[in-house]
């Protein structure tokens, strides 16, 4: 954004002003993320920067909380994890199923009441999660799912809808109705219309809802906080309860795989948000 | 022109017909919609009702004293009860402490009055050698509350099956004998604090929030796209990265020993040894807390923002408008409905939030979730956590209502 030369000197001020302004905003945003990082690799039990550190002296560096993640005789990340991919791969796929198949309906121009059902289906994500794990933990312990994974998965099914509604329903407002007509005039009986045509148009919203989905699972606290027995702790209880007792580097390294991920799955909803964009404007 | 009506080929009117295939479409519509509408009313809306009716249910207690209370019924409350109500309370509660169930009794009376706990529990190892006969006399001598009339009007307030008792303690209010509502006794009004900072921190986050969102969501929208897909890898990154790892990462900044503070000790603003607390106080919470909440303040405002087309602010000035007041009465009133979904997310959920004020905020700190989750994990009174939790339902879906009277609620969006 370069100004122009005319531009007189208190604009100016006020422009570069706001650039400043705006880089301190992006810093604090995306700063406190990379603190985690090299601290992680700390060779000593501290969180702060060692001496050697700041000198950059390699032996100031070490895997060792790595190594006591994935090793260590006491850590529980490996239970933990494999719940957390459990549970959460259940619940992406039960959320993806049934909301994809509820925002069709919704999308349809013959669904009546639309907004009230769309209020309801979404409500999980509007009521507050303190409210929504009290209900759900009542619920649970009622039909004798409490500290069970179906019911943990059940409960993220719940969580995870409503994203997957938004998103499909988003994808299929820029849809084209007559493709799916004229597949029908062509003699294609409505399921493989669905399956040929509908789907692939609709998939990038289909994908992302099922990210935002895995991630909702995969990152929750509070319900499985009030759910959740000794068999059932995931990665994200591992890490509370890590951070009420102590800070310690091995949740720092914890931390940084989960930042990995995280930029992984951000480069693919991206990707699939520029497709999806793509696919629709092809339709226009 | 005769009144003839259209026939489709197959004879049927047309109007018909196409009801016919109108009614088709709504069920197929409806088909599809219903196996998630089920399971949501199931599992999701049927339990919120549930946890309504149990902040007011009180029929345990009932089932607990059905003697008692019924011998009460025709006792005045002047004086102390006559034999037979003692006796109707040796009815109910010998078994009770027989089958060592008196636990709850303890607990429920206790809430109302306190004193019962440790009254009831002497009662409980007495009540064996109990004669059966001159009860009266055996509960005065067993302990002093049995000698007073207070706590046999509190026996007969807890009667009625349904009590929103909880509701008023949520608001520091309690019944007082003659069952009239008064103020909670000064050192125990915790809730009103706990509301009003609850309130005060999602005001404030969201206005922290709103201040360094409108900048850069600005800029984003109106910078090339080559750089601004950039730079919204800074937004968009932490919105995906686990809350867990958001909030340890202040941790691991906010400590005593931690970088923050060596900065500020470094410029000079404090002494080594004098380093201020940024961590388990409202500071920590706000901080935290806005650098959480942002990206959902920035991506309605950035989706808003694009939408603007820059002609407008240069048709502006072209008009002799300076910079200040183009932006004041265009671009600005343009990027409302935007401000609107971004304070609306924050603030909802701001005043939910839970995790960070539970692990940054320490005691001062503390939101009223964290004590909705703490009666419901620590203090075990869920009937309590259930009026709390209702309290806060009401107060979202208010103000969902009212901003859905303001600007509508459909221009929310995801990213």
């Amino acid at each position: 954004m370069a100004l122009p030369n005319h531009t007189p000197w208190n604009y100016r001020i006020w422009h570069y002003t706001y650039l400043f302004f705006c880089g301190l905003v992006f810093f604090f945003l995306i700063a406190p993320l990379f603190v985690i990082l090299p601290l992680s690799f700390n060779a000593e039990q501290y969180i702060h920067f060692s001496a050697k550190m700041l000198a950059l002296d390699p032996e100031g560096f070490s895997l060792r909380w790595y190594e006591d993640m994935i090793y260590g005789t006491k850590n529980p990340w490996g239970l933990a994890t494999k719940n957390s991919l459990i549970i959460a791969f259940f619940a992406t796929i039960g959320s993806t199923l049934l909301g994809t198949v509820a925002a069709l309906g919704l999308s349809s121009r013959h669904m009546p009441y639309k907004a009230a059902f769309m209020a309801l289906l979404i409500s999980p994500m509007i009521v507050p999660l303190i409210i929504s794990g009290t209900a759900i933990f009542f619920f649970m312990a009622k039909v004798g799912l409490a500290a069970t994974h179906t019911g943990i998965i059940i409960a993220h099914i719940i969580l995870g809808t409503p994203f997957v509604v938004i998103t499909v329903t988003a994808t299929l407002t820029g849809f084209d109705h007559s493709v799916t007509r004229a597949a029908a005039s062509l003699g294609s009986n409505p399921v493989n219309t669905f399956r040929k045509i509908t789907l692939p148009l609709i998939m990038p919203g289909v994908i992302s809802g099922a990210l935002f989905a895995f991630v909702t699972s995969f990152d929750e606290v509070i319900v499985v906080l009030f759910l959740a027995g000794l068999e059932n702790t995931t990665i994200p209880i591992q890490m509370w309860v890590g951070l009420r007792e102590q800070l310690s580097p091995t949740i720092l390294a914890v931390a940084t795989c989960l930042i990995i991920m995280s930029t992984l799955i951000l480069v693919s909803a991206e990707l699939l948000r520029r497709r999806s964009d793509r696919l629709r404007g092809i339709n226009r | 022109m005769s009144k003839e009506q259209i026939l489709s080929s197959d004879g049927i009117p047309l109007e018909l017909s196409l009801k016919k295939a109108e009614r088709k479409n709504k069920l197929k519509a409806l088909f599809l919609v219903g196996p998630l509408l089920l399971f949501i009313l199931i599992t999701f809306v049927f339990p919120i009702g549930d946890m309504l009716f149990r902040s007011v249910d009180d029929r345990m207690i009932t089932k607990m004293l059905p003697n008692t209370f019924k011998a009460l019924e025709t006792w005045d409350g002047k004086e102390l009860p006559s034999e037979e109500v003692y006796k109707a309370f040796y009815d109910d509660f010998y078994p009770l402490a027989m089958a060592k169930k008196s636990g709850k009794l303890y607990q429920r009376l206790n809430y109302e009055k306190s004193g019962f706990s440790s009254g009831l529990k002497k009662t409980n190892r007495k009540i064996k050698k109990f004669e059966k006969a001159n009860y009266k006399e055996q509960f005065m001598k067993t302990h002093k509350i049995w000698t007073k009339v207070e706590y046999w009007t509190a026996i007969k307030n807890t009667a009625p099956n349904w009590s929103y008792a909880k509701y008023l303690k949520g608001l520091d209010l309690k019944f007082d004998e003659n069952r009239n509502i008064i103020q909670q006794d000064e050192d125990r009004r915790i809730h009103k604090i706990l509301w009003m900072r609850t309130l005060n921190v999602a005001f404030w986050v969201t206005v922290f929030c709103f201040i360094l969102a409108y900048p850069i969501s600005h800029l984003l929208a109106t910078l090339p796209m080559k750089y601004s897909n950039l730079l919204m890898i800074c937004v968009l990154l932490p919105f995906w990265t686990s809350l867990l790892v958001r909030t340890s990462s202040w941790m691991v900044l906010l400590q005593q020993q931690g970088p923050v503070n060596d900065l500020i000790v470094w410029l000079g603003l404090a002494a080594d040894d004098n380093r201020p607390e940024l961590m388990y106080n409202v500071i920590g919470t706000f901080v935290a807390m806005t650098q959480i909440l942002l990206p959902f303040m920035v991506l309605p405002l950035y989706s808003v923002m694009k939408t603007i087309s820059p002609s407008l602010m240069r048709a502006g000035k072209s008009l002799g408008g300076t910079p200040l007041t183009s932006f004041v009465k265009i671009y600005f009133p343009l990027t409302v409905p935007g401000i609107g979904a971004g304070c609306l997310l924050v603030f909802i959920l701001a005043i939910g939030y839970y995790i960070t004020p539970a692990l940054v905020g320490g005691a001062s700190g503390s939101l009223i979730s964290n004590t909705i989750a703490y009666h419901m994990k620590s203090s075990l009174d869920w009937a309590f956590a259930s009026a709390l939790g209702t309290m806060l339902l009401v107060g979202v879906l208010t103000i969902y209502w009212i901003y859905n009277k303001l600007v509508g609620i459909d221009n929310i969006k995801l990213g």
